[in-house]
């Protein structure tokens, strides 16, 4: 399994369900290699999008192009995918040895070839103890990487996941995700993976494509997408934000002066990102965790002064509600160990955040 | 499919009350058959030993056999065929399906055999049609033989062909068969090595339930062999009501009943029998 992925491009994808436009324009590229999640809230169309690309669903326009040809007419049984459906689809009938070597059997290769492969396949999500048990034997965990393996085995020149880890409890994920991750890096090929668990998608990805109502929103870099989300949903969907509407004072080459009420704020400006006039309305993204506590005589590009309103301990930080004059409640998040304060309900702080924290986003059309 | 003996046991506790009521009402009339089968027109095991030197006898028990087993093939391929199509339709095609399939059980067994006798006698529309289409010369010999019987008797039994495989094949993972294809199968594939394998427990249990039925038919192969072909019911209801040789009918009956209880037994070890009784789940 050393051969490279293959690349793969929608243009224009569009599925159509009588009046209701399930999946509606999507573009996208990935190269050959990377892994791409497509990250959605329920109903946004990953799904479709990606039996689209299976072959299974019929886009009402548009083109599937694997390393620029067209395979949008395509039988899903002639496009060599490896898929690993929602809820594994693993066949009941056979083993785990037989179920990892039947996209081998309808290839016709040889026996001893395929027990080869089937074992080298068990070897590699390190199943090779389970080979002779029927899935319905098998933990939910296990049962995933036997659809890992009996996806990968024959190798496709794609793989294509549709919420392979939603099924598991919140450990087994996330050590699932890791093997995904480095199975990734060993076999090299091009993954397609969707789900709806945004940080999933941001650990496992090269890059993530995020939709909403069968549009897509952002697509990026799992940084980039934290850091610089374009609009409100992006920064909403994609962790935690504070949304500040501001009014713009005075422009700059780098920064501008905003002010919301008679609190003034510095907003820097990304290199080619646009310079609005004096008066217009912007909304700001400012991530909970990139707000700072300040100490006595400690300044900021931006401080504000206000009150907890609530607090909760959360292991690894502290969530505050902290009450302001004209920025009204902003949500942060402090590191619990060695916290300057003991958060308590009504106590008075200052916050403090640079320039460069926040980021303009646009509203989202309704 | 069931792996715990204790499920098991919670089943036939629900079926007790029933239970009781049939050994009233079924077993003690049955067990009297019995005995009547060994004492008349003497004592003794003379009613058996016709199992083996009587030609008639064997005759009736090798036509009923061949007519169940033919019965049995054909109601299950076509059934097969239906609660395929039914298990794949959507769903408001599916709902019109099932009715159609149902109607036939709604509609009396006699008017069924009558309806048949008119379609396929002489001068029926089957061979007016054959003849007019200049398929044939003489009008066929359709009814009033085996073959007669066995259209009576496979429209019968269809509907309950169709309805332990559909409920066996409504229970398969339609995912399984998407995926099955992303892996590279094609459809004849996909078919052999998933459906099929998944749909077999309701296969076997729908032939279960066929042949059994098959084997107590009365009235269908009655009206439709015409009185030339015998089966084992009719064949009993001749020696006890009109021969009046009550033995030799009553040995027969056994020998049917035991024919069933042997079958349930042997397949009970092979399939989920409460498939057979139509629980589905
Ligand atoms: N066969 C269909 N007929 C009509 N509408 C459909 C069909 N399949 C999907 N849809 C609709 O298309 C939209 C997108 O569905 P899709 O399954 O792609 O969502 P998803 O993003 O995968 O959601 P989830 O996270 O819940 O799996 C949904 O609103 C759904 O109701
Ligand atoms: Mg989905």
């Amino acid at each position: 399994m050393s051969a490279a992925g293959h690349a793969l491009a929608l243009q224009g994808l569009t599925k159509r369900y009588g009046t209701f436009t399930a999946v509606d324009d999507v573009s996208l590229k990935v190269e050959s290699g990377q892994f791409l999640t497509l990250l959605g809230p329920s109903g946004s169309g990953k799904t479709t999008i990606l039996m689209c690309i299976a072959g299974f669903v019929a886009p009402t326009a548009g083109a599937v192009l694997l390393d620029g040809r067209d395979i949008t007419a395509l039988p899903p049984e002639k496009r060599d995918f490896g898929m690993v459906f929602q809820g594994y689809a693993l066949f009941p009938h056979m083993t785990v040895a037989e179920n990892v070597a039947f996209p081998l059997r309808v290839r016709r290769m040889g026996t001893a070839e395929r027990a080869e492969k089937v074992r080298a396949a068990l070897d590699l999500v390190q199943l090779d103890r389970f080979a002779e048990r029927r899935p319905s034997q098998l933990s939910g965990g296990q049962q995933q990487r036997v659809a890992l393996a009996r996806a990968l085995v024959f190798d496709p020149a794609l793989l294509l996941l549709d919420e392979p880890l939603s099924a598991l409890d919140k450990k087994l994920r996330a050590e699932l995700q890791e093997e995904l991750k480095a199975l990734h890096r060993r076999v090299g090929r091009t993954f397609v993976n969707v789900t709806h668990d945004q940080e999933e998608a941001l650990s496992l990805s090269d890059r993530v494509a995020i939709l909403n109502h069968g549009k897509l929103v952002q697509e990026g870099a799992p940084t980039a997408l934290y850091d610089r989300p374009r609009t409100r949903f992006v920064a909403d969907f994609l962790g935690k934000s504070n949304f500040l509407h501001a009014a713009v004072q005075q422009g700059g080459a780098e920064a501008m002066q905003l002010a919301i009420g008679a609190t003034p704020l510095v907003q820097r400006i990304l290199p080619g990102a646009p310079h609005p006039a004096p008066g217009t309305k912007l909304l700001l993204s400012l991530r909970p965790e990139k707000i700072a506590l300040l100490a006595d005589g400690e300044t900021a590009d931006n401080m504000v002064e206000g009150r907890i309103a609530t607090w909760s301990y959360l292991g690894a930080g502290f969530g505050l509600s902290v009450a302001t004059q004209d920025l009204g409640m902003l949500r942060v998040t402090l590191p619990s160990w060695g916290a300057p304060i003991a958060p308590a309900e009504g106590l008075a702080i200052r916050l403090g955040w640079s320039a460069s924290a926040s980021v303009p986003v646009e509203e989202d059309a309704a | 499919m069931a792996p715990a003996g204790q499920r098991q046991t919670g089943w036939w506790l629900l079926i007790l009350p029933a239970f009781l009521l049939m050994t009233a009402f079924y077993v003690a009339p049955i067990a009297q058959v019995l005995a009547i089968s060994f004492t008349e027109p003497q004592p003794g095991l003379g009613n058996y030993e016709r199992l083996f030197t009587s030609e008639s006898v064997q005759r009736v028990i090798g036509t009923t056999l061949r007519i169940c087993t033919i019965t049995t093939a054909l109601a299950l391929l076509l059934g097969y065929v239906l609660a395929y199509r039914i298990a794949l339709a959507e769903a408001r095609a599916r709902r019109w399906w099932i009715l159609v399939v149902l109607v036939p059980l709604w509609i009396s067994v006699l008017v069924r055999a009558f309806a048949w006798v008119t379609l396929l006698r002489r001068q029926g529309l089957v061979n007016q049609a054959l003849m007019e289409s200049g398929l044939v010369a003489e009008p066929l010999q359709l009814v009033w033989n085996e073959f007669g019987i066995v259209v009576g008797m496979v429209h019968y039994m269809v509907p309950y062909a169709v309805l332990p495989m559909l409920a066996s094949m409504r229970e398969i993972d339609p995912r399984l068969l998407a995926a099955a294809r992303g892996l590279g199968a094609p459809r004849q594939t996909v078919f052999a090595r998933i459906f099929l394998p998944l749909s077999l427990p309701g296969l076997i249990a729908a032939g279960v339930l066929v042949f059994i039925f098959s084997l107590g038919f009365y009235i269908t192969p009655a009206i439709l062999g015409g009185g030339k072909t015998l089966m084992v019911a009719e064949w009993i209801g001749l020696q006890i009501l009109d021969l009046i040789r009550w033995g030799l009918g009553t040995m027969m009956a056994t020998v049917l009943v035991v024919t069933i209880l042997a079958t349930l037994a042997v397949f009970s070890r092979v399939v989920d029998l409460r498939r057979v009784f139509g629980s589905g789940a």
